[in-house]
């Protein structure tokens, strides 16, 4: 039995033109949806099926505002079946404190009788793109970590993980309990059922307050990139813009 | 006594620097003195002459047998090894995967900030940087720690650059102190060395973009042809890979590969920000789009506006008749 405990962060669902509010310490998201990143679904995905595999349980957690009870409910509806809240202000927290509050989560659920064999998370976030909180995590734990892995195989008191290298497939085989930071496209993440949804909204979402003064992420100010004015050069309009096409190919190199 | 200087792990493969990091230690000689550090591997006979263009000072090897097989945190093991023995102010390495993860243990074992895929060096004494963020659509100003700085240079922040001054880089082997935990997470097999396509994704100069104006998975017959023609490699937005048209290692973007190529032609892609932090450092872009208004257009160097299944067969047929 592996219970897994996955962590998911509230992102802005950023596609088009991104805003920035007024203090330049965050992005507007009043006019965007929320969401995950990529790699949290499929971390959610594999955490649901290592619990499946092994009879064990399967906890989403997300360190954040208040808000971010959406995403759990989303994580809940596809398989998870307890959900942690660690409120905190998320423009005065970075890559140390979050690791530190889910670290303090898993230890006070082994304290509880709920011991995670396996911690999964993303990657790195949508947004902040940190590429460091599974490893600060890890280190708080003592347990061994790797990133960028696609999928998990829990076999026994071991999990091996696949990922790509610089030079092809890697595999990792660590003993548990580990933690893994994984990468969108080993597992394709499940769409929730009506059921599933039902069931989600009844589950009661366990909700804990960060403790502590937060280290911060050191941002002094986001900025847009100078906006570039399109300087597109039009070839054409359908298939007669092929020659045209092809003499800029020529131009730039490109026939061989 | 003050700290000075950059220490940059650099990545080998075949025993020579890969060009992101070539590109890291470009960025580092801004910083002041830089000395490397390979691990793991034997280096290349033109390896020292590459890192002497580069201004390297010294070459750190960590050569120990434990260390063949990667793992993130006795690489990083060596890393503060070094660091703290050349009394280095910053310690430094490419944004790549292994870049990012080991500097995260390095940044953890000493205590310190850790700023990731840094474009820009604005201050210092504690050192302010500039990185990517939001997919690399919003910057982010960033104060790092008193102490030592350990940062990742975002793939393509600069062009890899050769110093003003060559040096011929004194080599040094490092004795390293590694812990059985060090060694837990190591890889303990490799996968058979495939025709790695994403390889040839990151390595072409032409590369051919296939997003939702696809269509279908049975839509890439001439997107295939055109990318022969050009003896290019084919990517796909993420839109295409979620739907399973094609494999996920095609995937360009946020979430999947990051290139650079002479040439991308983006056939049928919006260009939201997922698929542009993958393909914003291409040196030319050519849309075909359906929509001008559509922000793969706007924001590329050319355009044709039409639909690809029109305008490709024609390039197509252009391009056979041209190189006959």
């Amino acid at each position: 039995m592996a219970n897994v405990l996955v962590c998911i962060k509230r992102v802005p669902d950023v596609s088009g033109q991104v805003l920035l509010s007024a203090d330049g310490q965050s992005v507007d998201a009043r006019h965007v949806g929320w969401t995950v990143s990529p790699h949290e679904e499929c971390a959610v995905e594999l955490a649901v099926q290592v619990a499946a595999a092994t009879g064990g349980e399967a906890t989403v957690l997300s360190v954040g505002s208040p808000d971010a009870v959406e995403q759990l409910r989303d994580a809940l509806a596809v398989g998870c079946t307890r959900a942690v809240l660690v409120e905190a202000d998320t423009d005065r927290i970075g890559p140390v404190d979050v690791a530190a509050a889910i670290a303090d989560v898993a230890r006070e659920h082994e304290t509880a009788g709920t011991a995670y064999d396996l911690v999964l998370l993303g990657n790195d976030a949508a947004d902040t793109g940190d590429f460091q909180v599974p490893v600060r995590l890890a280190h708080a734990l003592e347990r061994p970590v790797v990133t960028g892995i696609s999928t998990v195989e829990v076999q026994g008191e071991r999990v091996e993980a696949h990922g790509d290298g610089p030079v092809g497939p890697e595999v990792f085989e660590l003993p548990l309990p580990a933690v893994i930071a994984v990468m969108e496209g080993g597992v394709a993440p499940r769409y929730p059922s009506v059921m599933g949804r039902m069931k989600a909204k009844k589950v009661e979402i366990e909700t804990l307050t960060a403790s502590g003064d937060p280290v911060g992420a050191g941002r002094v100010r986001l900025s847009l990139p100078p906006e570039q004015p399109s300087q597109v050069e039009i070839l054409g309009e359908g298939p007669e813009a092929a020659p045209a096409v092809v003499d800029l190919l020529d131009k730039l190199g490109a026939l061989r | 006594m003050t700290n000075t200087g950059t220490i940059v792990l650099v990545e080998t493969e075949d025993g020579l620097a890969t060009e992101v990091s070539l590109e890291a230690l470009t960025f580092a000689r801004a910083l002041g003195p830089v000395q490397a550090v390979v691990i793991g591997s034997e280096p290349g006979d033109g390896l020292l002459a590459r890192l002497g263009e580069q201004g390297v000072e010294k070459l750190h090897l960590a050569t120990d047998a434990r260390l063949a097989a990667y793992s993130a945190a006795a690489w990083a093991a060596v890393l503060v090894d070094v660091a703290r023995s050349t009394g280095a102010a910053v310690v430094l390495a490419s944004g790549s995967p292994r870049g990012n993860e080991v500097l995260a243990h390095v940044a953890v074992r000493c205590e310190v900030a850790m700023a990731a895929n840094v474009v820009a060096v604005n201050g210092a004494q504690p050192l302010q940087v500039s990185r990517q963020v939001v997919g690399g659509s919003v910057l982010e100003e960033m104060r790092l720690s008193e102490g030592l700085a350990v940062v990742s240079v975002a793939g393509h922040a600069c062009e890899p650059a050769s110093a003003g001054t060559l040096t011929t880089p004194e080599v040094v082997e490092v004795a390293v102190t590694l812990t059985d935990a060090d060694l837990v997470a190591r890889v303990v097999r490799t996968g058979e060395k495939p025709v790695d396509e994403s390889a040839a994704l990151t390595s072409a100069r032409v590369v051919v973009g296939a997003g939702r104006g696809a269509g279908s998975a049975d839509g890439f017959t001439d997107l295939l042809e055109l990318t022969e023609l050009l003896r290019g490699a084919l990517g796909a937005s993420r839109v295409v890979t979620s739907l399973g048209w094609r494999p996920h290692h095609e995937q360009v973007g946020q979430t999947g590969i990051r290139i650079s190529p002479d040439v991308y032609i983006a056939c049928g892609i919006s260009g939201a920000i997922q698929h542009w932090a993958g393909i914003q450092s291409a040196k030319t872009i050519i849309a075909i789009n359906t929509d001008a208004d559509a922000p793969m257009v706007t924001k590329a160097h050319y355009a044709v506006i039409g639909d690809l299944h029109e305008v490709v067969p024609a390039i197509n047929a252009e391009l056979r008749r041209r190189t006959g």
